[in-house]
């Protein structure tokens, strides 16, 4: 009997440490990426490297600077397809919702959300690049735009449904519609959220890879307006992974380094806003 | 809440049932106050979600027809992939997508679930957010990343020591025989583990979080031990919800592209071995789109995107409704 109560909590206490040692394991592969990324990458992050064209293959030096321009050039594109869908998608799930619809553009942007991105690529090539029979950076903007979408939708639903119902309730019993109760009072009052939220999905979509592949393709040099190839962050690392060259594994690393020291600080400055305006609401 | 929300609705949208004049006028006064045009035009925008989708998969499907027509089924029975003849089997592909994708699996449910118990039942509320939020920060590094990491960190590795070991101890089996490149199914199993466990991690710990308190107070009145209630009570009533992350978590691993482009050797071969370089559907698309000539090769790589499509479609349409039901069945409970 006794040994029967040694053997339970001998387990217990067993499979309660491997618990304890699986979180662990996954915090510490987080703090290994980034330790070996600046360990890595740091050494080569420069002026040059961030102002700088990428030199003919051979010469060593040059930089990434067409690259950083074109993933704020894809960006731009993503955000002004995605942002203004998703946002005023979510204010309709939010304010005007109610029946069954709500329910199946929910349900479809749940799933769009889950749909493998180079897919997303594929979609993109076929409804501008084939068209246009060549690559451009509208075709990239719009993949990542189109994943854009339900993120955004999904944040601004979840913001504006924080609002106390109260706060439109006043401003109805104030004589304004509906509309002038939700342009001017709720979504002000969740302007903050739903602005974290749409910077989060930004900083999602900069670190895509796969859709851009053979949409905004790549580009060793300038691209100009948006109807070219343009060259991204994420797939110049791929692509300088990937080759033959001591000299582009070391600019692969340095710009691994940038894309997730981007995408970090965009997740933690969320964080702390969000935090910052919780705190005194809730007290 | 909904209460509240009916009572606005309400004094809005004009309840009881007024005299048909009496309502067309009201509808007009509606109209131009901007409430109808408001509602119809976030319609349109929530509408559009919709239809993109529509199109999605209406693209897909035309723009693979040559394949569909030509091959049938036996587009995913045959393994010959030679763009030069025109003959397209993708068996290679899948094959290659499924055991890295259950590899990961294998390795990623223990440690996520097992970190999902500690996150939610020992540590303590605080620390359980702080590390909850390093792991949703493991979720958002790129795949690319992982990629770069795979390739000169974890191929090396596995080619000097992880494989060389698994060889000497378990050489018996099949599964870890052959030359040993690195790169290959288990480079890239390893990598999809590593990035799908934040998915698993965070969900699970808020489903099991979703379980009511009392069943945990039951079931240690009764003199159960921690971890006996945490495994035959907590984790039984969450059951569905992990499973809803895992699916999540699947449907992930089957779409990765970047990273297991990088590791797994890009053979099209359907090999035993672990050690064995391969291909993935994700993988075979990103190689190949470019660089396709001709109307069949291009829309073969089309259909492969739409297989991968219709799966991961299904598998994400399963995980939300079990995690649904299982948070659900818990506030309820509450």
């Amino acid at each position: 009997m006794n040994y029967r109560l040694l053997w339970r909590k001998t387990v217990n206490n067993i499979m309660l440490a491997l618990t304890g040692v699986c979180a662990l394991v996954t915090v510490a592969i987080l703090f290994f990426i980034l330790g070996y990324l600046v360990w890595n990458g740091g050494r080569d992050i420069n002026w040059a490297f961030l102002t700088q064209l990428p030199k003919p293959v051979g010469e060593t030096g040059g930089g990434m600077a067409n690259a950083i321009v074109g993933s704020a050039k894809l960006l731009l594109v993503a955000a002004l397809v995605g942002i203004p869908v998703g946002f005023i998608g979510g204010v309709y799930l939010s304010e005007f919702g109610g029946s069954a619809f709500p329910a199946v553009v929910r349900y479809t942007a749940d799933l769009l959300n889950g749909v493998p991105s180079i897919v997303m690529g594929i979609f993109a090539y076929t409804v501008v690049v084939l068209p246009m029979h060549h690559f451009s950076a509208l075709a990239g903007g719009l993949a990542l735009g189109v994943m854009l979408i339900p993120i955004v939708l999904r944040t601004t639903e979840e913001f504006l449904r924080a609002v106390p119902q109260s706060l439109r309730e006043g401003a109805l019993a104030l004589g304004a519609n509906k509309w002038r109760a939700i342009s001017s009072v709720v979504i002000p009052a969740a302007f903050r959220g739903i602005a974290t939220g749409m910077l989060l999905s930004l900083a999602r979509v900069a670190g895509e890879t796969a859709p851009l592949l053979f949409t905004s393709f790549g580009n060793r040099f300038w691209s100009h307006g948006f109807n070219e190839a343009t060259s991204s962050l994420p797939v110049m690392i791929y692509t300088y992974a990937i080759s033959a060259y001591e000299d582009w594994h070391r600019q692969a690393w340095a710009a691994g380094l940038v894309l997730l020291a981007l995408v970090l600080v965009a997740n933690i400055g969320a964080r702390v806003i969000l935090a910052r305006r919780q705190s005194p609401a809730r007290g | 809440m909904s209460g509240s929300t009916v009572l606005v609705h309400g004094s809005l949208g004009g309840s009881g049932i007024p005299s048909t004049p009496g309502r067309a006028r009201r509808w007009v006064r509606r109209l131009t106050s901007g409430d109808e045009i408001a509602h119809l035009i976030t319609l349109i925008f929530a509408a559009s979600i919709f239809l993109v989708t529509v199109l999605l998969v209406f693209e897909l499907y035309r723009n693979s027809a040559l394949p569909r027509h030509k091959f049938g089924w036996n587009f995913f029975v045959t393994s010959t992939w030679d763009p030069v003849a025109e003959n397209f089997g993708a068996l290679p592909f899948i094959y290659g997508t499924v055991v890295t994708s259950i590899l990961a699996l294998l390795i990623a449910v223990p440690l996520g679930v097992g970190g999902a118990i500690f996150l939610s039942e020992l540590a303590p509320p605080r620390i359980s957010d702080a590390l909850t939020f390093v792991i949703e920060l493991l979720a958002a590094v790129p795949s690319v990343i992982y990629g770069v990491l795979g390739v000169f960190v974890l191929v090396p590795l596995l080619r000097n020591y992880g494989e060389p070991v698994l060889k000497s101890t378990l050489g018996f089996l099949p599964l870890f025989q052959g030359p040993m490149y690195g790169v290959g199914f288990l480079a890239a199993g390893l990598v999809l583990a590593i990035m799908v466990v934040p998915f698993i991690l965070s969900v699970s710990r808020e489903v099991l979080l979703a379980v009511p308190l009392d069943q945990r107070e039951a079931a240690l009145a009764l003199g159960a031990t921690r971890w006996e209630t945490t495994w035959k009570v907590v984790v039984p009533y969450a059951r569905s919800g992990i499973f809803g992350s895992v699916f999540l978590a699947l449907a992930r691993a089957l779409g990765e592209t970047m990273a297991v482009t990088m590791v797994i050797g890009n053979d099209p071969k359907v090999a035993a071995s672990l050690f064995a370089p391969g291909y993935s559907i994700a993988a075979v698309i990103a190689n190949e789109f470019t660089e396709a000539t001709g109307d069949l090769y291009t829309q073969a790589l089309i259909e492969l995107g739409l297989v991968l499509f219709i799966l991961t479609f299904i598998l994400n349409g399963l995980a939300r409704l079990l995690i649904l039901a299982t948070t659900a069945r818990g506030s309820e409970h509450a």
